[in-house]
């Protein structure tokens, strides 16, 4: 019973549930469809949040709130310089990586240099990225060039493309996390900051590199969803704010720092898809989607916090 | 023990108070009644604070009684404390401040009572105080010698019932001596008038100046109780140090370095010395030896090899990564040693740990357990692997030994010396002087400075407890 | 008051000083009863949301759904109260003892405020939806004209605004029970020490939060006529940039209501600034970002060189 006692298990328990609870409705047909969509649509959310992630294991007070924001203009000046002609798909990518890197270098200068609490600094950011990608994009919808939708939407081995990225970053993080020196760093100063420095931890350069890793991933999520979805649209981020922190928690990640968990995110971004698929193939409206989402974070939340307090 | 006519105002029988197996306060009888001014003294650890949390009601006892003359409770019965930590809001004002701590002030207009209040009390107290309670000024914006006053007023002002006993613990740790006078004189004239005080100080000349009776505590234990015309300075001092069989051996003198630092408060230490830092708590060593381990090691940088590592002693706050496993607790602070490119190498970590839990006797079958799974002696154990593991030069020693066991002790002391015969260099700061008396060389801080600086045998507990001390006239 | 402390307030007031002068300076004819009403219009409902936040940071912690909550009342308003006003009224008053209660859990439970808020967001958002599926609604025509009432000489944004700035200062700052919910924020443990139920604090003050949030919701449907599910989801955003340009600090209990109201001024001023630029619109949201940059690093100067004085 050694698996019952990981924290991202349940999560994927209740991916499973509702899966199941889903086709049961079409008694199992759809089910490889469901699938399909849960991992293509999943891989953003599990991109996104392996990067909120590792800000939240930084420990309380750190957050990026400039997600949805560094992925609308990453994704937004990605399209605008490959304007839809073909063979540029790489130039995009090298865009929308050094776009979400600069954003997150400029986030932790903020943090850093003006010792904002990471939630007002990623917040007024997150302002001018908003204005930025609304400037450069004029209204219009520029399309991504033909081979990188392709990419965006095929598939490889049965899985999409996308999820194949998504599930390489996850294993590149966990691998980070578990067995770089710069992964127990990170845990390290996400139990005790002070701890951690007085045992001869560089903590800034450890919370440097994290914000500036969460902003790219944000960046790459942002050039992958307007692919995806044939074009950058300026509320395109918009859901990922919540959605980052809420697969960090569902996920089994602790909140208050140091205590990461990579399968749980993915377990999470899964379930949160094929919660709403559930409910909309039961006829539920999107009002009743977003209570039981919300009821079932705060739930979780206080499970996390009975455990704590009886160790 | 000299009679009282009038009921005490708390009485305490038999009171004790134990944390896991350590018994700060090991039954404690004490009365403290209308006219008493208590002087109370002892060494670190002596369970000072601990007698204060009971008094106040901040700690319930573990055994014995505390009686109250008025109602049940601390806080009817006129018990005040004002403690050295300081428990004003910092956001708030200073009337605010009393607001807060005041509960039948007026609902609509209570501004103006408050402050008249304040300023009567801290009139009474500081004359020509200085400190500007009108325009609503954030405690914050004080100094720390007017927070302190502040914070004194408030524990004498009436507040709506009357100060019936204060308790003062190292009320001039942060005044000026003229300003340290006014409250002896207010202290004395407090008790003149019926109240009671219990003074905590590390002044003995403020103790002898305004003590009616002096209780001297040791190991949890009250080992002295005279009025104060009867104690001697030498005798009090006597009467707070351990009857240790002196059997410490003295060491022959050892073969040491060149000096390897040396600090703007004036702490050096050659190669292979090991350097005490004593004196009472709080009195500046802990801040010297974090200022002097942070300016030597960086947040950005971390090279293979460091010039210094730390020991911490209160675990929870500067120590123990809590979920991690003992393993991983033990192997942070040298990962770069073993590091290919940027991975750990986990065969070479494994191997690094067992070989310092064989060496250092951590009481463990598997490192992989969580850290919290051990006790604290050993927790303790592990933090010093975690520092020994790396082979920096400079060791500092923050304090390490608090709540470890005798055994482990012996362990350490020796790990100690044989690093140090090594070459290492070790700064070390104790609360026990046991520990200190290990030392090569050892520096007393009093007030953030250094007052001593002792030497082979110089170092005895005598010379440190001197030394902590202050042992002039309060003039 | 010493200097130091008049920096609080006075970097406030000067930022919205000369934000006004500059706009005044742009286009002259804003220098008049119909030109300040139409750059502060929308300045109430985002000031009373201001306070709402201001409330919860005050305890040091942080709501990010108030946005969602806000547009919650607002669908409520344009509908219950518009149409069965006893029931509205009714609704609105739980939602305030939800808020408290939230306040009690956090404290009682430890849990952290920004996700719980955050999942609360959700709920709010799915109710919302629920009772107003698509925009539309009516505001009550009693609030309608509460709102568009045109007082003699000083237009009826800044009328409320003043009038917000000191009923809060009055409960926040001058009143006991203020005092002490500062102080909560300050030193709880202090506090909790005088004798104070913390976790009723905490409850009062995610309470009023509600309050000041309800206030918020229905002076938007009052200046909008309807409401929508996502009417004001950037309150969360405003509401927190309010709080922090007005002086206020994330933790400590150091915040200032009249502060805040001025913060949502500025941003609300900063907004209609810009169009007078002629600087294309896209820019509006950055520009509340960037002063917001600008105000915390002038402060942080300010407070370095009050550090060294």
């Amino acid at each position: 019973m050694i698996l019952l006692r990981k924290p991202w298990i349940w999560s994927w328990a209740a991916a499973a549930l509702t899966f199941a609870l889903t086709i049961a409705l079409t008694s199992g047909r759809g089910g490889s469809e469901l699938a399909y969509a849960a991992l293509s649509f999943g891989a953003f959310a599990a991109i996104v949040g392996l990067g909120q992630m590792l800000v939240i294991t930084l420990g309380p007070g750190n957050v990026d709130l400039s997600i949805p924001a560094t992925m609308t203009l990453s994704a937004t000046l990605a399209l605008k310089v490959m304007a839809s002609e073909p063979g540029t798909a790489f130039l995009g990518l090298v865009i929308a990586l050094a776009v979400g890197f600069g954003a997150g270098l400029a986030n932790f200068a903020l943090i850093f240099l003006l010792r904002l609490p990471p939630i007002i600094a990623t917040l007024a950011a997150s302002l001018i990225y908003q204005s930025l990608a609304i400037w450069s994009n004029r209204g219009l919808r520029i399309k991504p060039p033909e081979p990188l939708a392709d990419f965006a939407t095929g598939r490889f081995l049965g899985l999409p493309n996308v999820a194949w990225v998504g599930l390489t970053l996850a294993v590149a993080v966990w691998i980070i996390l578990e067995r770089s020196v710069w992964g127990r760093w990170l845990l390290a100063t996400g139990q005790n900051m002070r701890a951690a420095r007085l045992a001869g931890v560089p903590v800034e350069r450890v919370r440097a590199t994290t914000y500036v890793t969460v902003a790219t991933f944000a960046g790459l999520a942002g050039y992958l969803l307007a692919s995806f979805s044939g074009g950058a649209a300026l509320n395109m981020g918009a859901e990922y704010l919540l959605m980052s922190i809420a697969v960090v928690v569902i996920g089994g990640s602790s909140i208050a720092g140091g205590d990461s968990n990579v399968p749980g995110v993915w377990g999470a971004a899964l379930f949160m898809f094929l919660v709403v698929s559930m409910l909309n193939s039961y006829g539920a409206g999107a009002g009743v989607r977003n209570v039981l989402t919300g009821t079932i974070v705060i739930a979780i939340v206080i499970a996390a916090s009975t455990r704590r307090l009886r160790p | 023990m000299p009679d009282h006519e009038s009921r005490p105002i708390v009485a305490l029988a038999e009171a004790k108070k134990h944390f896991g197996p350590v018994r700060a306060l090991d039954g404690v009888t004490l009365s403290v009644a209308p006219g008493d001014c208590i002087g109370l003294v002892g060494h670190n650890g002596a369970g000072k604070s601990t007698l204060v949390n009971l008094i106040n009601g901040g700690l319930a006892p573990s055994g014995g009684t505390i009686r109250f003359d008025q109602g049940d409770d601390a806080l009817t019965a006129g018990v005040r404390s004002v403690f050295q930590e300081l428990s004003l809001c910092p956001n708030l004002s200073v009337a605010e401040n009393l607001r807060i701590s005041h509960s039948s002030l007026p609902r609509i207009g209570w501004r103006k009572p408050a402050r008249a209040e304040m300023l009567a009390s801290l009139d009474a107290i500081f004359p020509g105080h200085g400190i500007d309670v009108a325009g609503d000024v954030e405690i914050e914006r004080l100094t720390i010698a007017e927070r302190q006053m502040v914070e004194i007023a408030i524990g004498f002002a009436p507040r709506g019932s009357e100060a019936r006993l204060v308790i003062l613990d190292e009320p001039t740790s942060s005044l000026d001596a003229g300003i340290a006078d006014q409250l002896l004189a207010h202290v004395k004239r407090f008790c003149a008038a019926g109240g009671a005080v219990i003074f905590i100080s590390h002044m003995l000349g403020e103790v002898f100046e305004v003590a009616s009776r002096i209780v001297v505590l040791k190991d949890g234990r009250i080992v002295a109780e005279r009025a104060t015309q009867d104690f001697t300075r030498q005798g009090l001092i006597d009467a707070m140090g351990h009857m240790t069989s002196d059997d410490a051996s003295v060491e022959t003198a050892r073969q040491f370095g060149a000096e390897v630092l040396r600090t703007p408060e004036g702490l050096s230490a050659r190669q292979g010395e090991i350097v005490g830092l004593a004196g009472l708590a709080g009195h500046g060593q802990a801040a010297a030896l974090a200022r002097f381990y942070l300016a030597k090691t960086s947040t950005w940088r971390a090279s293979r090899t460091s010039d210094a590592v730390f020991v911490a002693g209160d675990r929870a706050r500067d120590g123990v990564l809590p979920l991690w496993s003992i393993l991983r607790n033990i192997s942070i602070a040298s990962l770069k040693l073993g590091a290919r490119a940027g991975l750990v190498d986990r065969s070479a970590e494994n191997e690094m740990a067992e070989g310092w839990k064989t060496r250092i006797g951590i009481r463990t079958d598997d490192l992989t357990r969580p850290i919290l799974s051990l006790s604290g002696g050993n927790q303790q154990k592990a933090l010093f692997a975690r520092a020994l593991a790396n082979p920096a030069p400079i060791v500092v020693m923050d304090d390490p030994m608090r709540g470890v066991d005798v055994g482990t002790k012996q362990d350490v002391y020796a790990m100690i010396r044989a690093e140090a015969a090594r070459g290492r260099t070790f700064l070390w700061y104790s609360t026990e002087t046991e520990e200190v008396c290990q030392c090569d060389r050892v520096f007393v801080f009093r007030n953030g400075e250094i007052s001593a600086e002792l030497t082979g045998t110089e170092i005895t507990e005598e010379n440190i407890l001197a030394a902590s001390f202050e042992m002039q006239e309060a003039s | 008051m010493t200097r130091l402390s008049r920096y609080r307030i006075l970097l406030p007031v000067l930022s919205l000083a000369i934000l006004l002068a500059a706009t005044f300076w742009m286009q002259p004819r804003a220098m008049s009863y119909f030109g300040l009403n139409l750059l502060f219009n929308l300045a109430v409902p985002i000031a009373l949301a201001t306070i709402a936040q201001m409330m919860i940071i005050m305890v040091n912690d942080i709501d990010l759904s108030l946005g969602a909550f806000v547009s919650l009342v607002a669908c409520v308003t344009a509908t219950f109260l518009h149409d069965t006003p006893l029931l509205g009224l009714a609704i609105l008053a739980a939602l305030i003892l939800t808020y408290a209660a939230l306040g009690a859990m956090i404290h009682a439970l430890d849990l952290p405020a920004i996700v719980v808020t955050l999942g609360m967001s959700f709920i709010w958002g799915g109710i919302a939806l629920f009772i107003l599926p698509s925009p539309g609604g009516a505001s009550p025509g009693w609030l309608r004209s509460l709102m568009t009432i045109k007082p003699p000489m000083i237009p009826m944004a800044i009328v409320a605004a003043i009038t917000i700035a000191a009923l809060t200062h009055l409960l926040i700052m001058r009143s006991g029970i203020g005092t002490v919910l500062r102080g909560v924020g300050g030193n709880a443990r202090s506090v909790a020490r005088a004798g104070w139920p913390v976790i009723r604090l905490k409850a009062l003050a995610y309470g009023l939060a509600g309050l000041f949030g309800v206030l918020a919701g229905m002076a938007l449907v009052g200046l909008t006529t309807s409401a929508d599910a996502n009417i004001a989801l950037r309150y969360t955003l405003l509401s927190i940039a309010g709080v922090i340009l007005g002086g206020g600090e994330f933790i400590g209990g150091k915040v200032s209501p009249v502060g805040a109201v001025i913060g949502a001024l500025t941003l609300t001023l900063a907004a209609s600034f810009l169009s007078f630029l002629r600087l294309s619109p896209d820019w509006q949201i950055g520009a509340q970002g960037a002063i917001l940059i600008l105000v915390l690093t002038a402060r942080l100067i300010f407070s370095r060189r009050g550090a060294e004085a």
